[in-house]
């Protein structure tokens, strides 16, 4: 775990792709549960905030 | 003296060009035989997706082409995710697409696993089984509605058959509860041969050698299926869901055919209502911004599941 927020401090691909696969599920996910209409709402934000982070931080080094 | 070809079209050359082209860099010349390819990238790739972007903040109209043209900023983004409508049209989509991916993979796996093996007439059973996937989607859609219909379709019939029921009972094209499913047993028919195909590739990638060694250390069939065939099918088998994930997240051809989004809108699915946004009501800004949501959702999953892929060859 401490490596993953080294990782993060140290601006390395791996974990810094990780956040940003996790939002982009959470986004996607957010906007087609059938649950709660704020999630929906708040989805788009969500994946294109972690689709341009995944654009940025697949051009960290490793 | 012979000349070569080469020799031919260098003596060809008028000088003055010939005097141009050889003061020009390898570097040059390359960049002059892709600039063509680049630039009709732009122009049919790049250019329409920032022009769609610079419409899905105004509220032009198409239709319209005459009215001022107002910057209307996140309105038409705050519209589409604050509408109960649009909310239903993402699930039905999920719905689709989950249910359509687990179907295709599970049953175009099993396939392949079967064709894989030698028995008599492999070649034709092939052939029979990969005979949907050249259907256009409009016929497809087209004959499922035959099979569909509740007094001559032969799909009741055979449901009457295993269940018992009356095959006049239930409509799978008009029930709200029975359409989301009818449009996934249309899709699932037609598209599990290409999963079938994909994985037969990956089956078929296997040396012999590792079945053999996994023999000589006593390995059981079922270990064997779980320790060497699934992990070595698995960049097919994911390769597959991608394929499939983003082309069923488009799909509109089989289901407008099919059930044309309804009964109601519960197989709507979102290239069907921003199809209807775009050509039917004519809001070109708005359905300009419901397109960059799919495009950024479609984009975004695609990253992250092609960086799995990438994982999961590397092993």
């Amino acid at each position: 775990m401490s490596g993953f927020f080294n990782g993060l401090a140290r601006f390395r691909r791996g974990p810094w792709e990780l956040v940003a696969s996790v939002l982009i599920a959470l986004g996607v996910v957010m906007l087609m549960q059938p649950f709660f209409l704020v999630l929906y709402t708040y989805s788009f934000i969500v994946t294109l905030i972690g689709t341009v982070m995944f654009i940025i931080t697949s051009h960290f080094p490793e | 003296m012979t000349f070569t070809p080469i020799d031919k079209a260098a003596r060809a050359t008028p000088p003055a060009m010939a005097r141009r082209i050889r003061g020009l860099s390898d570097r040059t010349i390359a960049w002059i035989f892709v600039a063509p390819s680049i630039f009709l990238l732009l122009a049919v790739n790049i250019f329409p997706l920032i022009w769609t972007i610079r419409l899905s903040f105004t509220n032009f109209r198409v239709n319209r082409p005459n009215n001022d043209v107002e910057w209307v900023g996140l309105r038409n983004y705050q519209r589409i995710l604050t509408d109960e409508g649009t909310w239903a049209t993402m699930q039905a989509t999920a719905h689709f697409l989950i249910w359509t991916i687990v179907l295709q993979v599970l049953i175009g796996f099993a396939l392949a696993f079967l064709i894989n093996k030698k028995f008599r007439g492999n070649d034709l059973w092939t052939t029979i089984i990969v005979f949907p996937m050249m259907l256009s989607p409009a016929v497809v859609g087209n004959f499922w509605t035959f099979l569909y219909q509740p007094q001559i379709g032969l799909f009741n019939y055979v449901v009457a058959f295993f269940t018992g029921a009356d095959p006049a009972s239930f409509s799978m094209i008009g029930d709200v509860m029975l359409a989301p499913w009818a449009i996934v047993i249309a899709d699932t028919w037609m598209w599990t041969p290409f999963v079938m195909l994909i994985c037969l590739a990956g089956l078929r990638s296997i040396p012999n050698s590792i079945y053999e060694a996994a023999e000589c250390d006593r390995a059981s069939k079922w270990r064997q299926f779980w320790t060497i065939t699934i992990p070595m099918v698995l960049p097919f088998l994911m390769l597959a869901v991608l394929f499939r994930g983003i082309e069923n997240f488009k799909m509109f051809d089989l289901v407008v055919q099919l059930t044309g989004g309804g009964p109601g809108n519960t197989t709507t699915l979102t290239s069907i209502d921003l199809k209807r946004e775009a050509f039917e009501k004519w809001r070109t800004g708005y359905s300009s911004a419901y397109a960059v949501i799919l495009f950024v959702t479609v984009f975004g999953l695609a990253s992250i599941y092609v960086k799995a892929l990438n994982k999961v060859k590397e092993r």
